[in-house]
C-alpha cells in the first residue's frame, strides 16, 4: 500500500486544490495574526510545517499503540512537546522574531490544522505517507501565509523582508503607506479575497447556496 | 470597582479575541452559520475561559514561574517552559469535567452543545487566554475578569456574525464568495467596527 501511494498528489493536492486554509477553514487564527510582515509569516510557516511533519510522523509510528479513548490527549501532548522545542529554538536564535510572534508560536499547539491532519490522516496511514501529507499541508498553509504576508508588508510599509521596495513619499518617492494594511480588518479582507480568487478558478469548491431564489419571469413590458 | 469594570470592557471589546487578535477563528467561522449554535458556543467559551484562566494563573505562579520553588530552597528553578503542557492539561481536564457535570445535571444543555464542547480543548482562544495572562503579568483577580470578559467578547462577536450570515443566506452573491469568502469579509467589516473601541481606550 505504502509503496503505491501517489506521493506526488499527496504532496501537491493541499497546495491549492485541497488547501487547508482556504477550503477546510483550518489554522486560520495564526494565518491572519502573524502576517503583518513577510519575515514573521515565513518563520511561522517554517515552524508550523516542521511541527506538523514531525507530529504526523511520530503519531503515525505509534498509531497502533494509542488507545482510542485518550488519543486526543496523547496527540496534544506530542504536539505541545514539539512546539516547546521550536519555541525555545526561536527564543534562543531569533529572539526578535520570537517577540514579534508573541503567543502565536505557542498556539501552534492548538492549531486546528495540526490536529486535523493527525486525526484525519496520520492515524490511518504509515509514517512516510503521513509525513508527506503533513508536509504538503504545511506548504499549502505557508503559501497562503506568504501571499498575505507579502501583500500586507508591501502595501503597509512599502517593504519586503525589511528592505524598502516602494520609495516612500516622505523620503522623496511616490508611495504613501496604507496603514490599514497593518490592522486586523485588512487581513480578513485579504483572506476573503484569496478565497474568492481560488474559488473562481477551482469552481468545484464553491459552496451551494442556502436558498435558491425563485425563478422570476422578466416583467413584461 | 470601576477599574474592574473598565478592565472587563477592555477584555471583551478592545482586545476582542476573534476580531482583533484573530483567535478561535476556526470555530468562530464554522459555528456561526446558525444562531442557536453560536449562542451555545458563546456560553461554553465564557464558562471554560472563566474557569481555566484563573486556574492556570494559580498553577503558573505557584509551580512554574521563575522562583516559584523558592520556599523549597530552589530559587533558581525556572519551569516556565512547561507552561504550555500544563495549560493544555488544565484545559482538557476542565472541558472534560464541564462535560461530565453538564451531562449529569443539565442533560438538555449537554445535548444542545453536542460535539463542540470537547472541541474547546483545542480552541486557540482558550489557550491564548492563559498565555496572555502570563505574558501580561495579570494578578489573580485580573485573570478572572480577563477570562470572563474575553469569553463574553467572543460570544457577542459570534452571535452578531451569525445574525448577519442568517440574513445573507438569501443574498445573491458571486459564486466564489459564497459561504467562507463572504464570512471573512463580514468578519473584516465587524473588525473594522470593533477597531473603534481601541480608539476609545486610547482616548481615555
Amino acid at each position: 500500500m505504502a509503496a503505491r501511494t501517489p506521493f506526488w498528489t499527496t504532496l501537491t493536492d493541499p497546495l491549492i486544490r485541497q488547501n487547508p486554509v482556504t477550503l477546510q477553514i483550518l489554522g486560520i487564527c495564526s494565518a491572519l495574526a502573524v502576517t503583518t510582515s513577510l519575515a514573521t509569516a515565513l518563520t511561522m510557516s517554517v515552524s508550523l510545517t516542521v511541527v506538523l511533519t514531525l507530529a504526523a510522523g511520530i503519531i503515525s509510528v505509534i498509531r497502533r499503540h494509542i488507545p482510542d479513548t485518550i488519543r486526543l490527549i496523547v496527540q496534544i501532548v506530542i504536539v505541545a512537546s514539539l512546539v516547546i522545542v521550536i519555541d525555545q529554538i526561536l527564543q534562543a536564535y531569533f529572539s526578535e522574531i520570537s517577540r514579534a510572534l508573541s503567543v502565536y508560536v505557542g498556539l501552534i499547539t492548538t492549531n486546528c490544522l495540526v490536529l486535523g491532519r493527525t486525526e484525519a490522516y496520520a492515524r490511518y496511514h504509515a509514517p512516510l505517507p503521513s509525513m508527506v501529507d503533513a508536509f504538503g499541508n504545511g506548504l499549502g498553509y505557508s503559501l497562503v501565509l506568504i501571499v498575505i504576508g507579502a501583500i500586507r508588508e508591501l502595501f503597509g510599509w512599502g517593504q519586503l523582508m525589511g528592505i524598502q521596495v516602494l520609495p516612500l513619499a516622505d523620503e522623496g518617492g511616490w508611495f504613501t503607506p496604507l496603514s490599514l494594511m497593518l490592522l486586523a480588518p485588512s487581513a480578513f479582507f485579504l483572506l476573503g479575497g484569496v478565497v474568492w480568487a481560488v474559488r473562481s478558478v477551482q469552481t468545484e469548491q464553491v459552496e451551494p447556496p442556502d436558498h435558491t431564489p425563485p425563478s422570476r419571469p422578466e416583467p413584461a413590458e | 470597582m470601576n477599574d474592574a469594570w473598565s478592565f472587563f470592557l477592555f477584555a471583551a471589546f478592545v482586545d476582542n479575541m476573534p476580531l482583533t487578535l484573530f483567535l478561535g477563528l476556526c470555530t468562530f467561522l464554522a459555528l456561526s452559520r446558525r444562531t442557536e449554535s453560536a449562542i451555545g458556543l458563546g456560553i461554553a467559551m465564557t464558562g471554560v475561559l472563566g474557569v481555566t484562566v484563573p486556574l492556570n494563573h494559580l498553577i503558573y505562579n505557584g509551580l512554574l514561574a521563575p522562583g516559584a520553588w523558592g520556599w523549597a530552597g530552589q530559587p533558581d528553578l525556572d519551569l516556565s517552559y512547561l507552561a504550555l503542557i500544563a495549560f493544555i492539561g488544565v484545559i482538557a481536564a476542565t472541558v472534560q469535567l464541564l462535560e461530565m457535570l453538564l451531562d449529569r445535571f443539565f442533560p438538555a444543555i449537554h445535548a444542545a452543545f453536542g460535539v463542540f464542547l470537547p472541541l474547546l480543548t483545542v480552541q486557540c482562544a482558550i489557550l491564548a487566554g492563559s498565555l496572555f495572562m502570563v505574558e501580561r503579568n495579570y494578578t489573580l483577580g485580573e485573570s478572572a475578569i480577563f477570562g470572563v470578559g474575553s469569553g463574553v467578547g467572543f460570544a457577542v462577536a459570534v452571535v452578531m456574525l451569525s445574525a448577519i450570515r442568517a440574513r445573507l443566506s438569501y443574498a445573491d452573491l458571486p459564486a466564489g464568495l459564497r459561504g467562507l469568502g463572504i464570512a471573512f469579509i463580514l468578519t473584516g467589516l465587524m473588525s473594522l467596527g470593533f477597531a473603534s473601541f481601541a480608539q476609545m481606550a486610547a482616548a481615555q
